[in-house]
This record gives structure tokens, C-alpha cells and sequence, in this order.
């Protein structure tokens, strides 16, 4: 009853659904909570610029996107051509190709959430931290980090949840294989596009779900609203 | 030059007259022959508008299900025409057949792998087949059909990389994403510059276009000579340049 029930394909989209939400999010934290620090912390020329230019994939259109990745990590693309011919790696219709797309759609959430947490980070607390004699990237760890980290996960959850509803670059990138890269949302289209009206009932219902739970989740983490909380 | 003018003039008249927008919803394999053939009826019917929509045929009948205003639909399969009839979309007695098509597997032009014909499909080195969605894209049900006749579907399903159109199928192709894929004749025609033709595969039922008015359409009217027009020997010269067979 219950592998029948796992077995669904509403079921496998959400699980696929899931673990590319997750990747792309990890993904995002890595890279947002680090260039978040640099952008909050350090001057240098071309800052803001720096933080345009990776905050613009929240405003392309995906299939702006979708083309670009295609350019870049297809067969014949600048990265793609050069992993395939040193690794034997393509990644056009795989689950990390829908990663990708979803981890550079997401990735302006988690860099503002996080930049903003770590601007509200007193730094005569790290500075404290140093006098006592703790290494720079203790201090990030064990002051900077702690302090900014209802930010920084605030950040994440949207991330998540945004790369849950990722469609047109992922399908420009990953195509469509149920099983394999057929994502809830575009499992959604199919079953419009093919008139199959009762699974695509059950999709929705699932992604809403599972969106709302996601969102009440970051609501609650929003820094400054009950910081004693 | 006064006669041109006065033409101009008389021409405006006309259009603020009659001025009809036939909305045509098409399947994707026709985007270049239709977009010539209502090119072709807007300058005989001064005043016609012809818009149309291209996709997959599937999505294109849901569409006009749930109400899309559309005055006429040409679908590259009899499956998706059935479907809009079954729903009562037709008006009475418009559905005609006006053209027909082949079935073609294509590689792309630098393609290193020796595909030949279905059968090679099989092949361990080939990875990628890209093919029209079955539950939604006529292409793809004339593949599925083909390949379970050669008993090829359980060998070749697993490669399967479904396409949204048959236009999606053919870019993935041209771009070399994919190692082969099924499209009609008239598409690998489109960029014979990017794809190579390595057989024709026989389907199961012919490849045969229909075309029907949709009772509901507001220029029903307009769009019924329109289906004419696809019809009479002007509409099928066109058709035929770009390859598609008498229905």
C-alpha cells in the first residue's frame, strides 16, 4: 500500500522536487553566506556592481536564463565542452542541470538576506572577539555567524522555496523525463498540457503545501521581528 | 501615383469595414507554411487579419476547451481532432483533411555515431532520443507507435527525451544535445543546414493534418474561409514548398 503509494508519480516528482530544492539551496548558502560577508564587510571598487550583477537572475525572465546556461554548460558550451571532454560530463537533462538552473535563480535570496544580516552584526563584537585573541575566521564562526544567522536562514528558506517553483530554465536545461528530471512544477505543465486535469489537481495541492509550509517557516525566522524570541 | 493613393485610401476604408482577426490555432510542424499561407490570405482578403497560435496539438485542444478564442484548428494528428470533437468544440461538418506528412529520424549534422535506422537506436553508445511528448504531442504518438510495431519502445524509451513540440525536438537535435529524434519531413526540411534525414519511418496509421472551424470562434465566419483558402490550390501550393504531401 505504501511503496504503491511512493510509487505514484506525484510522489516521485515531489521527492525530486525536493532534493533538487535542497542541492540548489546548500549551493546558494555556500556561495550567498560568503559573498554576503564580502559585500557587507569589505570596500573595494565595484561593490555595488558586484551585487547587481548577482542579484539580476531574481529579475531576468528564466528563459533568459535557461538560454545562457544552455550556452554555457551545453554540449557545445564553454564550461559544458570542456567537461565533456575532460570528465566525459554532460550535464543537459540531468538532475543537476536542474540544480543549476535552480541554485542561480535562487541565489539573490539567500546573498540579500545574508548581506543584510551580517550589516547588522556590531563589529565591536568581533572586534572584542579579535582582542581576546580569536582567529578571523573563528570569529566569523563563533560571533559574525551566530549573530546573523536568522538572516541567513530566512534567506536560505526562500531560496528553497523558490527553487521548488523553478520552471523555464529548469526545462530549457533539464528537459522533461519523468523520473528524472520531470519536477513537480513541470510536472504540473505536462499534465495541463496533456489534459489530465485530476493529476494536475493533485500536483498543485502538493506544491502549495508544501510552498505555504516553507514560507511560514521563513516568516518565523525574519530577524528584528522578535529578536528576544 | 494618385491611383496609389486613392488605393491606400480605398484599402483603409475596406479594413475599417470588414476587418476580421481570424485567431488559428496550429500545430507546431505547420509554423512556416502557415505563417506564408496567412500572408498569403491577408493580401487576398484586404482587411483579414490572420493570428495564429503554434504548439503541440494536445495543449492547443485544451486550450480552446477552456475557452481560448479561437476561430480555427489544424492539428498534425486525427487523435488531437477526435479529442476536440469529442468535446464538442466543431462546428458542424468543417473538419477536412488538408495535407499530410512523414515521419523522419534525424541526427545532428556532426553527429559521430552511426545511426542508420532505428534498429541502431539500440546501440549502447547512443544515449539521448529526443521524441514528442505521447501524451501530448502527435509526433510523439506516431513515434511510440512506430517503435512498439518494431518492438524498439522498450529498448528506446529509456533514452527518451520528450519535447513539448516537435519544433523542441528538432532544436534539441540541431544543437546536439541529443544523439537522434523523430520529427516529420517538413521540420528536418527547416534546418537542413543543422540535421541530417537517416530514415523514414513507417507509421502505423499515415501522418495526416485536419483541419476544422470551432463553433464557438467570434469570426467563425471568417475563419471557415480561411479553411478554404488552406484548402484551394493557392493554400496547397504553399504547403506542398515546403514539403508537406496532398492530404
Amino acid at each position: 500500500m505504501i511503496n504503491s503509494f511512493l510509487a505514484e508519480p506525484a510522489w516521485i516528482a515531489l521527492r525530486l522536487s525536493l532534493k533538487v530544492a535542497c542541492w540548489a539551496t546548500l549551493l546558494d548558502l555556500l556561495f550567498g553566506v560568503a559573498l554576503g560577508y564580502l559585500l557587507a564587510r569589505k570596500r573595494f571598487p565595484g561593490r555595488e556592481l558586484l551585487d547587481a550583477l548577482l542579484t539580476l537572475p531574481m529579475v531576468m525572465p528564466p528563459t533568459v536564463l535557461g538560454y545562457y546556461l544552455l550556452v554555457v554548460i551545453g554540449r557545445h558550451g564553454v564550461i559544458g565542452a570542456w567537461l565533456q571532454r575532460t570528465f566525459g560530463i554532460n550535464l543537459i537533462f540531468t538532475w543537476q542541470a536542474a540544480v543549476i538552473a535552480a541554485a542561480v535563480v535562487a541565489f539573490p535570496l539567500v546573498l540579500k538576506g545574508a548581506r543584510a544580516a551580517f550589516e547588522t552584526v556590531d563589529t565591536q563584537l568581533e572586534q572584542a572577539a579579535r582582542v581576546l585573541g580569536i582567529s578571523p575566521f573563528g570569529v566569523f564562526l563563533r560571533v559574525t555567524l551566530p549573530l546573523a544567522w536568522r538572516g541567513v536562514l530566512g534567506g536560505a528558506l526562500l531560496a528553497f522555496a523558490r527553487s521548488m517553483g523553478e520552471f523555464g530554465a529548469t526545462l530549457m536545461v533539464a528537459g522533461s523525463i519523468p523520473g528524472k528530471t520531470q519536477t513537480l512544477s513541470i510536472a504540473v505543465y505536462e499534465a495541463v498540457q496533456a489534459g489530465q486535469d485530476d493529476s494536475a489537481n493533485l500536483l498543485v495541492i502538493i506544491t502549495s503545501v508544501v510552498c505555504i509550509a516553507v514560507l511560514i517557516a521563513a516568516n518565523k525566522l525574519t530577524p528584528n521581528r522578535n529578536p528576544q524570541a | 501615383m494618385r491611383a496609389l493613393k486613392l488605393g491606400v485610401v480605398l484599402m483603409s476604408v475596406a479594413m475599417g469595414a470588414s476587418a476580421a482577426e481570424i485567431t488559428v490555432s496550429a500545430a507546431a510542424s505547420l509554423t512556416n507554411a502557415f505563417k506564408e499561407i496567412g500572408a498569403a490570405y491577408e493580401k487576398e482578403h484586404a482587411g483579414d487579419k490572420v493570428l495564429f497560435n503554434f504548439a503541440a496539438s494536445d495543449p492547443l485542444v485544451q486550450q480552446i476547451a477552456k475557452g481560448a478564442p479561437v476561430d480555427v484548428f489544424a492539428s498534425a494528428d486525427q487523435d488531437a481532432m477526435d479529442k476536440a470533437d469529442t468535446l464538442k468544440l466543431l462546428a458542424p461538418a468543417s473538419r477536412r483533411n488538408f495535407a499530410s506528412n512523414s515521419l523522419v529520424l534525424i541526427t545532428p549534422m556532426a553527429a559521430t555515431l552511426a545511426i542508420k535506422g532505428i534498429a541502431d537506436l539500440q546501440q549502447a553508445g547512443v544515449a539521448r532520443v529526443t521524441m514528442g511528448n505521447p501524451a501530448s504531442v502527435p509526433v510523439g504518438r506516431y513515434t511510440k507507435h512506430a517503435l512498439e510495431q518494431a518492438k524498439l519502445w522498450a529498448a528506446v524509451e529509456p533514452k527518451a527525451i520528450y519535447g513539448a513540440s516537435v519544433r523542441q525536438s528538432l532544436d534539441y537535435v540541431a544543437r546536439g544535445e541529443v544523439d537522434a529524434g523523430f520529427v516529420y519531413a517538413t521540420d528536418a526540411a527547416v534546418m537542413k543546414d543543422k540535421v541530417k534525414v537517416v530514415a523514414t519511418v513507417p507509421t502505423e496509421t499515415p501522418v495526416s493534418y485536419p483541419i476544422a472551424v470551432i463553433a464557438a470562434g467570434p469570426q467563425a465566419a471568417a475563419g471557415r474561409k480561411f479553411a478554404d483558402y488552406v484548402l484551394s490550390s493557392s493554400g496547397q501550393a504553399i504547403l506542398a514548398k515546403y514539403g508537406f504531401g496532398r492530404p
